[in-house]
């Protein structure tokens, strides 16, 4: 990466001074800026790594929403009121993006250059994978008591863990092909819990 | 020199005095409204003249002089009920197909469209016949805020412009814009829709410093809310929310009053009721209720069609009524606790809004939903415009508190064959924007039809449908090579905004529609103009306000780009700035506007030179230490 990259600089539209890119605040006049094209990992400061502490993530999106949010601006112009709404609107889609991990997963493809399976004209195409979504799907459809879905959903819950620590492994190493059939794999499980879930409500309101 | 005020980023400076007006909180509730003030960050509601009560019953009654709202408009029921206008709320932002389902039930003359869309698609709104005049739900709202504005006004001896105003979170796109409408006409600027829940949250939170996950049933006279709240450090973060726009108090007003009717006929009376008796049989439903609250059974006197019955009823009776809708409530709060992956157990307190929530079996249906007591030492009917006003005095005044909201409902996109494409999911956090794209389906296709709707069903006719309008000019092309771009915008007042956009060719396009439930521009400005002398001036006030608040961030950011880069300053540039500045204060302190924009221009034009002279020495200093080569 060179040197210019680093510390490009653009106008601030306030102070008409030099401004950072991607910085949030003028450091000169603190006029509130446009959002840069800044990744998702560098808006949270961290590295483009599938394993991230949520939790850590959350406390970063907390702050920075208390400096961005519109609710901040609402006696200011209305230049100001636009551009904190599209930095509140860029910090939100990064954290939902960032949170869920098949969001996440989906993401750091794209970046990477690949597309993952599912989206328009990527089908599945892993005889393995479907053969064990459909059985699952089979197992949800004859149970009908909530002990039964409970233990499936905690099963499907932890073949996700699995599968989650795998992707992070594939992601580490580069091995994009196999990250995209875990990331389906993923997709599959977290509908199954969905619906196991939605069947157990069901159950219960009946 | 003036001194420098540093600031940290992100936090608002107190405006300038003579900016900071006062706003109110302001819960404009189905059956009763409330109206409050908070000064640091203790709100209290504004109460009429006499200091009696805080609550204004949303009721209008439009007899021959000005409109007349609150307790003496429902006063005129017993006389001249086919002029008085009661639970509106529920005709907010509503289509003629909505009201179809409820229009049964409402105590007054609902005019049906012909038609249930303009020519250009927009849905009708419904009017309503009252005595000689024909009015929109917009409009009856208006007479309601108009009147909650006064009494503020006449309560703090100072003029009130700016209100936050709470809607219940189910509130789909359509009632927030007419809600909005609403205000506008009664000369009341926005700072922002809350959320009725959030609002509850906000003034209980702040009361009681709370953390963790909060759970507020919201059950007012019309609507009925649940939302899931994490609470952290000061940032109220709603997690799930849920409802019935169609639920309430009003329900259990009809239950009985239908309860009432049965009796009559077991008793060989005949009643065929007009508009007029049906709102005397539900204002004697409605003292039933209440009465029922603390008393076991209640005896109530029926006199209708010139035949007087009497009836007793009790609590076992009444709870046997309301039965079904009660569940309801707790079928679409389980829903929301899936929704969010939470237990009942994990939630750490349940706070009760609205004033269906002192019926008793209301509170032990969620007591047992949640294995425990619910909060209510707040008044459940202020607590709402009591978080309103918090609210208000945050945007205002500066706070250390956030409000993070979320979208009630999915919004999308009708596709291929009727079906939905989801674009932005229900409770996901807003501000958003999020764009999908699509493509033609005929070769040379140039133009396409955009439908915008809002709901958790897969087919379109399930959906409510919010806008359409045809994005035109795609160049010709092969089907499926056009990528148009359909970008959704959803702002802090939870309001959404589409425009669409072909992407392939270079040639842009771009249609930005705002979906309005409400009322079209010109029908507002006419209307304006005949309910308002005052408008014009208002926006006038406005615009010179708004020219003032720039003039004075363009000078804060002069002065601290001349502390930042004394080096860079020449003495002539220096001088020329400051008297510009000194020019731009000196027209700030006037009125003219135009004065204060030219001003503002000349010293733009002043500073110029030194603006330049910053970014190259910036430039300057990235490229030193670099190989001439390095750089493109």
């Amino acid at each position: 990466m060179s040197n210019t990259e680093q510390t490009a600089h653009k106008v601030c539209w306030s102070c008409k001074g030099p401004v950072e890119a991607s910085a949030l605040f003028c450091e000169t006049c603190n006029a509130i800026q446009a959002p840069g094209q800044l990744d998702h990992f560098t808006r949270f400061g961290l590295e483009h790594s599938f394993a991230v502490d949520v939790d850590a993530m959350e406390a970063t999106y907390l702050k920075q929403q208390q400096k961005l949010h519109p609710d901040r601006f609402a006696s200011r112009s209305g230049r100001e009121q636009a551009l904190s709404s599209q930095q509140a609107a860029s910090l939100n889609e990064a954290f939902e993006t960032l949170k869920n991990p098949v969001a996440r997963a989906h993401y750091m493809l794209r970046l990477a250059g690949h597309e993952p399976e599912g989206g328009e004209g990527h089908t599945v195409n892993d005889p393995g994978l479907l053969m064990e979504a459909m059985e699952m799907r089979e197992a949800l459809d004859d149970a009908d008591d909530k002990i039964t879905i409970d233990a499936m959903i905690k099963d499907t819950r932890k073949q996700a863990r699995a599968c989650e620590k795998d992707l992070g492994a594939a992601f580490d190493s580069k091995s994009y092909d196999a990250a995209k059939k875990l990331a389906t794999r993923l997709r599959y499980l977290m509908k199954m819990t969905e619906e196991a879930r939605a069947k157990k409500s069901r159950l219960a309101a009946a | 020199m003036a001194l420098l005020k540093i600031h940290e980023p992100g936090e608002t400076p107190l405006p300038h005095e003579d900016e900071r007006q006062i706003a109110v909180g302001i819960d404009l509730g189905t059956t009763n409204s409330v109206v409050a003030i908070s000064n640091s960050e203790k709100p209290e509601v504004l109460r009429d003249k006499s200091g009696g009560n805080a609550i204004v019953p949303s009721v209008v009654y439009y007899g021959d002089d000005t409109p007349v709202v609150g307790e003496a408009a429902r006063d005129q029921i017993n006389t001249d009920a086919s002029r008085v206008v009661s639970s509106v709320k529920r005709l907010m932002g509503r289509g003629l197909d909505d009201v179809k389902s409820v229009a049964g039930t409402l105590p007054y003359h609902v005019e049906v469209p012909e038609k249930s869309e303009t020519e250009n698609g927009e849905p009708m709104m419904v009017r309503l016949n009252v005595g000689n005049r024909v009015l929109t739900p917009v409009e009856v709202s208006a007479d309601i805020l108009r009147s909650l504005r006064t009494r503020a006004e006449e309560s703090l001896d100072q003029p009130v412009e700016k209100a936050v105003i709470t809607v219940p979170a189910y509130f789909d796109d359509g009632a927030r814009t007419a809600t909005k409408d609403a205000a506008k006409l009664a000369g009341i600027e926005v700072l922002r829709l809350v959320n009725e829940p959030t609002a509850a949250a906000l003034a209980y939170g702040l009361d009681n410093g709370a953390e963790g996950l909060y759970a507020v049933y919201d059950l007012g006279g019309g609507t009925f809310d649940i939302s899931l709240l994490k609470m952290q450090k000061g940032v109220f973060q709603v997690k799930a929310t849920g409802g019935d726009a169609a639920l309430g108090g009003d329900d259990f007003d009809h239950a009985i009053a239908e309860h009432l009717l049965a009796e009559r006929k077991d008793g060989g009376a005949t009643d065929d009721l007009d508009a007029s008796d049906a709102k005397r049989l539900l204002k004697a439903a409605r003292t039933v209720k209440e009465s029922l609250t603390d008393q076991d059974s209640v005896e109530v006197t029926v006199p209708l069609n010139g035949k007087e019955t009497k009836h007793s009823v009790t609590r076992e009776q009444f709870d046997g009524m309301i039965a079904k809708l009660v569940a309801r409530t707790t079928t679409i709060t389980e829903q929301v606790l899936d929704d969010a992956d939470v237990l009942p157990e994990d939630v750490k307190g349940v706070v009760l809004v609205g004033g269906s929530t002192r019926v008793p079996a209301v509170r032990k249906a969620v007591a047992d939903l949640f294995e425990q007591e619910p909060l209510s030492d707040i008044d459940p009917d202020e607590v709402v415009a009591l978080g309103a006003a918090l609210q208000a005095e945050a945007l205002t005044g500066g706070s250390d508190n956030l409000l993070l909201d979320v979208t009630p409902l999915s919004l999308g996109l009708e596709t291929m064959g009727g079906i939905v494409e989801k674009v932005i999911d229900r409770n996901t956090p807003i501000p958003v924007a999020k764009a999908q794209e699509f493509t033609t389906y005929q070769d040379g296709q140039s133009a396409m039809m955009i439908h915008v709707v809002q709901g958790e069903r897969e087919m379109v006719d399930q959906c409510r449908s919010l806008a359409r309008f045809v994005l035109t000019g795609i160049p010709s092309m092969a089907a499926g090579a056009a990528r148009i771009r359909v970008q959704f915008n959803v702002d802090a007042d939870g309001l959404l905004t589409v425009s669409a956009r072909e992407e392939t060719t270079g040639t842009e396009q771009e249609v930005a529609v705002k979906p309005t439930y409400g009322i079209n521009e010109s029908d507002m400005a006419t209307m304006l103009r005949d309910s308002m002398v005052h408008a014009r001036e208002d926006m006038e006030m406005r615009v010179l306000t708004e020219a003032r608040v720039d003039a004075r961030r363009n000078i804060l950011a002069v002065n601290a780009a001349m502390e930042a880069d004394r080096a860079l300053l020449s003495k002539e540039d220096e001088a020329s700035i400051n008297q510009a500045i000194a020019n731009l204060e000196t027209a700030m302190a006037g009125e003219d506007r135009e004065a204060i924009n030219d001003a503002a221009e000349a010293l733009e034009n002043a500073s110029r030179p030194f603006a330049e002279a910053r970014m190259d020495s910036r430039i300057r200093q990235a490229l030193a230490g670099q190989n001439v080569d390095e750089v493109h």
